[in-house]
């Protein structure tokens, strides 16, 4: 009996344990349009995945800083970032981000790039489609 | 020529498992013993035609026949020797063969060992291995053939992905997938055991070593993985709760319940149904790994390029194999009968049973983070992931009661423990705990919890585990250990190893990125790094950017590092070698990141830093793990347990 006893608190206290910290931990993907459109709770970290726009990359001469904008089908976002860029990081390369909308940039705390130059994580595939369901490319410099 | 004698040879190989599988299993239910023999020759003729078509990969990538697709896409003739064998498993279908070679030699292994096996029990086992056999070289010819032609041939191949050219990951692969594969074997046993109706301690006897074997090669091949992504992703961690990382940890987490519970089987006849559910889900937890890396559903750095019908397949073979043999538990485990009595909380059994139950919460921890997203996203709840903050704030409460558990258990007897050997035997191990975790938390300074925690439990289970080794050192040990004895307490000592690594890099670990020009100085706890620039140098199959990182502390240089930044011209993929100066009790660790002034080489370079303290810890319990479970496994009762009867409890020898 002690001995159920102690296994059911054990894995109770277990079940409950994870089950917090797993609701806290849970890190939703969204799209530019997404975010812009503020579907995106304030605060929140999430990820964020697109094109890196050809000709919005900007480093910051004194820092680790940079500006680049990142493009869905339809519009792109600015991002910020402060630290060291992954190695397939560049213009017109699929990346994700992740980290916090403020205001209208999103503060990255950290940038993945895929290690196959080829291949694109699944969501940003979906992210990359129209309405209709067809792959656009993301929209030009301006 | 030779590649289609490899894929002729592969058609023979599954001709051979089709064989294995079905006349044996025939044979042992119609009780047809010539029938069953065939188990042991169709299984050694499996394992030569699939080593044939092993080694003709090998051989097409050894004289860069580009007329071979797969050769064509994972090699180039500027890749040195070396890479061009560990090319031959560094894609989809090349690894898969690999799966079915290091299956068949399991099944050799086996076969070979399995005169000593009641004929029934034996042939049913090979059967079954024969089963998975023919279901993984199917999926390779079928859907993956690495011998498919290119026509015309390539003029020259597209390379090795940059990142899988690294000693380490040489052998990473085989590791992880003799661990993946080898739990096939007890999961067979299993399936024998329900089949026949026996589960004795003989059966335990027989299916110990080789779980063992299997968890040690699972455990050098999540070792090296991490050390591996410590060492190439320039990221610094050792672990990132990948999707991945988790697949092989799963199996790796049952697999250690049930090497305890096994223990419990054979010592008290207990927990025998648990014990079969555990070999089942262990090897599911490997089929499921190999499900999540090969269909391409989870994001991932392992993650291979996406084909449904791949997917599809290996889901079939999943569930085949989980669903059949769940139906047969459920049909035949109410069958087992356990000693008569129950089991105390506080006995040796008990406190086993406890250690079960936290590993398999564990492990469903990790199942629920890993396959949730997957859940949600095929159900339209929209794309998400769960992040390591998850996996911690859940892991390491749950690791805590177990690293506790490995000390107490090894001063409780088997079926009621007593309390006075308890407290003789487990307060110096615990007063050395005490007096070195405050000693670790004076030192450690601001992150004093987590450093003494993390050495409270580490020198505990270390401790405690060098007691029995220690007493018969001594001479003051009136029984001999057997080799089980000794591989448990060096086991259990790299854990403590290892939990004081984790604690403390976890808690202790310093990084910086900056941006240096030559000639500036960055400090990072105490230590001084200068950038001394960077010079372009020529690899073998690359070009290198070489940074040059003096090291300092107190105005001593101590190092001068060298991290590299290697351009692979044939896939234009950047690739990143960290630099490391180490010591037993700390690593200082360069990264190059990216030339900041216009991809100028001679200008400013970002750099990420790291001090980590008591990194290497966290291999060297690894391994230790590793070493204890072959000690272990090489124990001769193992090899004694014959056809004959044992007597059920044993109790010269200790626990596990």
């Amino acid at each position: 009996m002690l001995a159920v006893g102690a296994l059911v608190l054990g894995v109770g206290a277990a079940v409950a344990l994870a089950l917090t910290a797993f609701n806290q931990n849970l890190m939703y993907f969204y799209s530019p349009s997404e975010v812009l459109a503020g579907d995106a709770p304030e605060q929140a970290r999430i990820r964020v995945g697109g094109i890196v726009e050809d000709g919005s990359f900007v480093r910051d001469p004194n820092s680790l800083r940079v500006d680049f904008r990142l493009a869905d089908c339809d519009v792109a976002v600015a991002v910020t970032y402060t630290g060291i860029l992954p190695d397939l990081f560049r213009e017109g390369q699929g990346i994700i981000a992740m980290g916090n909308m403020d205001g209208d940039i999103f503060a990255a705390d950290e940038v993945l790039a895929k290690h196959d130059e080829n291949y694109m994580p699944p969501e940003l595939v979906e992210s990359l489609k129209d309405k209709q369901g067809t792959s656009c490319m993301p929209v030009a410099a301006t | 020529m030779i590649p289609e004698l490899g894929h002729f040879a592969l058609c023979l190989a599954t001709g051979l498992a089709l064989v294995q599988w079905l006349v044996p299993t025939a044979g042992a239910v119609t009780r047809r013993w010539r029938w069953a023999a065939v188990a042991q020759p169709a299984a050694v003729g499996q394992f030569i035609f699939v080593a044939f078509a092993f080694a003709a990969l090998t051989y097409a990538f050894i004289v860069k026949d580009f007329s071979v697709a797969y050769v064509a896409a994972n090699s180039n003739s500027e890749l040195p020797l070396m890479y061009r064998i560990s090319a031959v498993w560094g894609a989809h279908e090349g690894s898969l063969l690999l799966w079915a070679l290091m299956l068949s030699v399991w099944t050799l292994a086996v076969s070979v060992s399995a005169r000593r096996l009641p004929s029934d029990v034996g042939a049913i086992v090979i059967a079954t291995m024969g089963a998975v056999s023919v279901a993984f070289l199917l999926f390779t010819i079928l859907t993956s053939n690495p011998f498919e032609r290119l026509i015309p041939a390539a003029a020259d191949g597209n390379d090795l992905n940059p990142l899988l050219q690294d000693p380490g990951l040489i052998i990473h692969p085989p590791m992880l997938y003799m661990g993946y594969v080898g739990f096939s074997v007890a999961f067979s046993f299993a399936i024998a055991a329900l089949i026949t109706g026996r589960l004795d301690t003989a059966w335990a006897r027989w299916t110990r070593p080789w779980t063992t074997t299997a968890w040690l090669f699972l455990t050098i091949g999540i070792a090296l993985g991490s050390w591996w992504a410590y060492n190439e992703l320039g990221w610094g961690g050792w672990w990132f709760w990948d999707p991945v990382e988790n697949a092989s940890f799963m199996p790796w987490l049952v697999g250690t319940a049930l090497i305890h519970s096994l223990a419990v089987t054979e010592k008290r006849g207990l927990l025998k149904s648990w014990t079969v559910l555990l070999a089942i889900s262990a090897f599911a937890l490997s089929l499921l790994g190999t499900f999540l890396v090969r269909s391409g559903v989870l994001v991932s750095v392992h993650a291979f390029a996406t084909d449904p019908q791949r997917g599809v397949f290996v889901l079939a073979i999943f569930t085949f194999f989980v669903a059949g043999s769940l139906l047969l538990y459920a049909l035949r485990a109410g069958k087992f009968q356990s000693s008569a009595g129950g089991i105390a909380l506080f006995s040796r059994e008990g406190l086993l049973l406890l250690n079960n139950v936290f590993l398999t919460v564990a492990a469903l921890a990790v199942l629920l983070g890993t396959l949730y997203p997957l859940f949600v996203d095929a159900l339209g709840g929209g794309k998400l992931s769960v992040g390591p903050p998850y996996f911690n704030a859940v892991f390491v409460p749950l690791t805590i009661p177990l690293v506790v558990l490995v000390g107490l258990a090894s001063a409780v007897s088997w079926k009621r423990g007593k309390m006075e050997r308890v407290r003789s035997q487990l307060w110096l191990p615990g007063a050395i705990a005490a007096s070195l975790a405050v000693v670790a938390a004076v030192v450690a300074g601001g992150q004093w919890m987590a450093v003494g925690l993390a050495v409270l439990l580490g020198v505990w289970a270390i401790a405690t585990a060098l007691y029995d080794p220690v007493k018969t050192v001594l001479g003051r040990s009136r029984v001999k250990l057997g080799r089980a004895a000794w591989g448990m307490s060096l086991a259990h000592i790299g854990l403590g190893i290892f939990v004081i690594g984790v604690g403390i890099v976890s808690a202790a670990s310093i990084e910086k990125d900056v941006r240096l020009n030559i000639g500036e100085t960055e400090s990072l706890g105490g230590y001084d790094f200068t950038f001394m620039g960077v010079r372009e140098a020529p690899g073998p199959n690359y070009t290198a950017r070489i940074g040059a990182v003096e090291a300092a502390r107190g105005g001593q240089t101590f190092a001068e590092l060298a991290p590299e930044k290697r351009l692979y011209p044939s896939q234009q993929n950047p690739m990143t070698e960290a630099s490391t100066h180490i010591l037993p009790w700390r690593d200082v660790y360069v990264s190059l990141g990216e030339p900041l002034e216009d991809g100028d080489v001679r200008g400013a370079w970002s750099l990420r830093l790291y001090v980590k303290p008591f990194i290497r810890w966290i291999w060297l319990g690894s391994f230790l793990m590793a070493l204890g479970g072959g000690i272990a496994a090489s124990d001769k009762r193992y090899r004694l347990a014959g056809r004959k009867a044992v007597p059920a409890l044993d109790n010269t020898a200790a626990a596990q």
